[in-house]
């Protein structure tokens, strides 16, 4: 009889922890036969940048996708800084790959049930070491992704969806990434001392930067040529 | 007036001297210009440490003509007052070495007008000089390296300045330095007062100006505040406060804006009173000057 019921706890354990991972898998894979509906993508917007070290105008972006992995911001009236790691606001790109897919349990953020799915990836030195991913089920939308990498700390993408949400591609993206601290010699700037103490310039904290895209249009699966990515 | 300020021009421009500054100005742009053509890289790598390691920064795009016209007034606008000094400061003491401030000053004109117009005749030179290198660095630049936005680097932030933001800046920042310039060749002209040589006004000028920019140059917290605000060399560099620009609640750069305005034109205005100090200084030496030379 103790047998007997020993089995059965076993076996739900089991039954819970694959069935959970199963549907992790399958909710991934929904996610990814939404994103695969994409082979490139070309799209404007308005870019802002945010860091305690910069002071940069809002710019008009041009925001090239192709598949698998190519993305580029690029600023046609000017320049753009973009951040390392800004490869992530594609979704494509973190999906990419071999990994482990962990179930994460799931959240309730403003009405929504979100799951949280983490990738672990199997290759022996991959410049990702975790993605962690907010998913909505019933949409098979990602609206969070936090990404640690070997190199270059860690990323977070907020997505939030509007008219393109049938392609899974945001009508907005926020993406936020560890800075390193930035002083230069005096002797080297020659600054204008107008006398003034210096305050912080910008609402994010001193080791965190923003870059936040507002996405007004996109024109999709129209093709693109590779020399736009160069 | 008028009469007496081309005389006076008349007298600058004649002399080969006066070309040594233009030829001086060209020969260090044009070098500046070629290092940064062959070379530009290495020295943007140096400003963009600091973000490098956080950004993919797009050096071809940054070096363009309004960074390289920045980088060359940087430099020069430490330099060319010494070849202002070489003219305000010959402006009476070279009469005197020649031997015809004594014939001058028995023309039926004014002392005051005399002395107003040398140094009306070393402003325009001053202002000419600044025409001259606005061409070289800012035009020349231009056609060399195209144009793009402006990437201003400060000691701790870096400012972007929207290419079709950056041209009244310049101007702004050249009419400025037209002040702080005129402001060196009032005291190069005030010191000419007391002298027989335009060598020992020149000299002194040169000394005056670099110690003083050294000083203006260093943090010590106690002199920051007590002596810093009024060497008016702590005020020459006010051109730069064109190029800041204020943020938004966001940390965005607002286009067309000035960080602190009325800094520059405090800045502005200890240079005015330092010129007409010295100007007067010099007209009021010189009236009662017993003149032997």
């Amino acid at each position: 009889m103790k047998k007997k019921k020993w089995f059965i706890i076993l076996l739900y354990f089991f039954l819970c922890v694959t069935g959970f991972g199963q549907d992790a898998a399958s909710l991934l894979q929904k996610v990814k036969e939404k994103l695969g509906k994409i082979n490139d993508y070309r799209a404007t917007g308005i870019m802002k940048t945010e860091a305690s070290f910069l002071k940069v105008p809002e710019a008009n972006v041009t925001i090239y996708y192709k598949r698998p992995d190519k993305l580029k911001i690029k600023n046609e009236k000017g320049i753009s800084l973009v951040p390392k790691g800004a490869l992530s606001i594609s979704l494509s790109n973190l999906l990419k790959g071999n990994y482990t897919v962990i179930d994460a349990g799931a959240r309730a953020v403003q009405n929504d049930k979100l799951k949280i799915i983490k990738l672990l990836p199997l290759d022996e030195n991959p410049d990702i070491v975790l993605s962690t991913l907010y998913i909505d089920a019933n949409k098979a939308l990602v609206t969070k992704a936090i990404t640690t990498t070997k190199d270059n700390g860690t990323y977070e993408v907020d997505l939030s969806y509007g008219k393109y949400i049938a392609y899974a591609l945001p009508d907005k993206a926020v993406f936020t990434f560890n800075t390193k601290d930035y002083k230069l010699p005096e002797g080297v700037t020659f600054d204008y001392d107008d006398g003034t103490k210096k305050k912080t310039k910008s609402a994010v904290s001193a080791n965190k930067g923003k870059v936040e895209i507002d996405y007004s249009s996109y024109s999709i699966n129209q093709g693109l040529p590779d020399g736009v990515f160069k | 007036m008028w009469k007496l300020l081309k005389i006076e021009l008349f007298k600058i421009f004649k002399r080969p001297r006066t070309y040594i500054s233009f030829g001086a100005i060209a020969a260090m742009i044009l070098i500046i210009q070629l290092g940064l053509k062959f070379d530009g890289k290495s020295y943007l790598q140096l400003l963009m440490s600091g973000i490098s390691d956080s950004f993919y920064v797009p050096y071809d795009m940054i070096l363009n003509g309004y960074l390289v016209a920045f980088v060359i007034l940087n430099t020069l606008l430490i330099q060319v007052p010494l070849l202002i000094a070489l003219v305000a400061g010959d402006a009476v003491a070279g009469e005197a070495n020649m031997g015809t401030l004594r014939l001058l000053v028995t023309k039926p004109v004014s002392r005051t007008e005399l002395m107003l117009a040398k140094f009306f005749a070393s402003v325009v030179y001053t202002v000419l000089l600044l025409i001259w290198m606005a061409l070289l660095a800012l035009c020349l630049s231009m056609l060399f390296f195209g144009t793009n936005d402006m990437l201003v680097v400060r000691n701790d932030v870096m400012e972007q300045i929207s290419r079709n933001d950056v041209l009244w800046r310049y101007i702004a920042a050249f009419g400025y330095a037209s002040v702080a310039l005129s402001t060196v060749a009032a005291l190069a002209f005030f010191l000419s007062v007391f002298a027989e040589n335009s060598i020992g006004p020149i000299v002194s000028t040169i000394s005056i100006v670099v110690v003083l920019t050294i000083l203006s140059e260093m943090k010590i917290p106690l002199y920051d505040d007590t002596v810093k605000p009024y060497l008016f060399t702590s005020h020459m560099l006010a051109w730069k406060g064109f190029f800041y620009s204020k943020a938004n609640g966001n940390g965005q750069a607002i286009a067309g804006s000035v960080e602190n305005m009325p800094a520059i034109l405090r800045s502005l205005g200890v240079l005015l009173a330092y010129m007409i100090a010295f100007v007067t200084s010099a007209i009021i030496v010189f009236r009662r000057k017993d003149i032997l030379s």
